[in-house]
């Protein structure tokens, strides 16, 4: 086992609001959990949720802006990851987003972003202008990797 | 990206069209409007009515993703049409789970099951 100071890592960046940018920071951040070897269900959820956050923070929160940037803060340990992100736009209020699994909005084919993230995240918490989200991922036990999900 | 690279590989088989995504991730905000341009056209330019979309190659997929699948679903459907999704990984089949669109789309196993009785 690496020492401790190696497992551990904080980093924080600043992105264009371009999604070739977030990929990059994407990448980067799983690197981070495969290095530590996460579960892959952790790691499957995890990239799906920094897709939807930055994705959400680039294009809804900055409009694609050019002159607005995406904060990006990351702590990783052999335990958890935390990743806030933080767009320069208005913010928007995280309850008035429709339920997209009601019947009315299931054929819609737009809003499903932060239910995916509440559901692999252990943890997602938006600031109340709701311009920065943080998502928490604790590492699951081992058992939980042949857990549920293979059956019909 | 050339704008003709083929994000899917479509057969014939019988008269049923089976397109197989061609990219692990679908993630991609350029690659999800590519790849749904490309699935759209096999209605909207070639009429297909009976379609497969194969998700053997697919490791991840987005929310964006979800959207062109259901606007996909609405297409075949205003033609009539029948379309079924095979062969789709179990973390990927949980997104679907959650988001109740496994009871939208018409889920099989593999290939061999979606083109059973069609």
């Amino acid at each position: 086992m690496p020492p401790l100071a190696i497992m551990v890592e904080d980093f924080e960046v600043w992105i264009p609001s371009d999604t070739a940018a977030g990929q990059q920071v994407q990448e980067r951040i799983i690197g981070l959990l495969e290095q530590r070897q996460f579960p892959d269900r952790d790691v499957f959820g995890m990239r799906l949720a920094l897709e939807e956050a930055l994705v959400n923070a680039i294009k809804h929160g900055n409009q694609m802006d050019p002159e607005k940037s995406v904060r990006i803060n990351c702590h990783v340990d052999q335990d958890m990851i935390r990743v806030e992100i933080e767009d320069q736009g208005e913010g928007f209020v995280v309850e008035d987003v429709p339920d997209p699994t009601s019947e009315e909005n299931l054929e819609r084919p737009c809003g499903r972003g932060i239910m995916l993230m509440r559901a692999f995240m252990s943890l997602i918490e938006y600031n109340d202008l709701g311009n920065k989200v943080t998502l928490e991922k604790r590492r699951s036990p081992p058992e939980d990797e042949s857990a549920p999900g293979s059956d019909d | 990206m050339a704008a003709g690279t083929r994000r899917i590989e479509v057969d014939e088989v019988n008269d049923v069209t089976v397109a197989k995504f061609t990219d692990k991730k679908i993630l991609d905000e350029s690659n999800i409007q590519l790849i749904g341009n490309q699935l759209f056209s096999l209605v909207d330019e070639d009429r297909r009515m009976k379609i497969v979309l194969d998700f053997s190659n697919v490791e991840y997929l987005s929310s964006a993703a979800l959207g062109k699948l259901i606007t996909m679903d609405k297409k075949v459907k205003g033609i009539s049409g029948k379309l079924r999704f095979c062969s789709i990984r179990s973390d990927i089949l949980e997104v679907f789970k959650i988001t109740r669109l496994d009871k939208l789309f018409q889920i099989k196993e593999n290939r061999e099951k979606a083109l059973e009785g069609f």
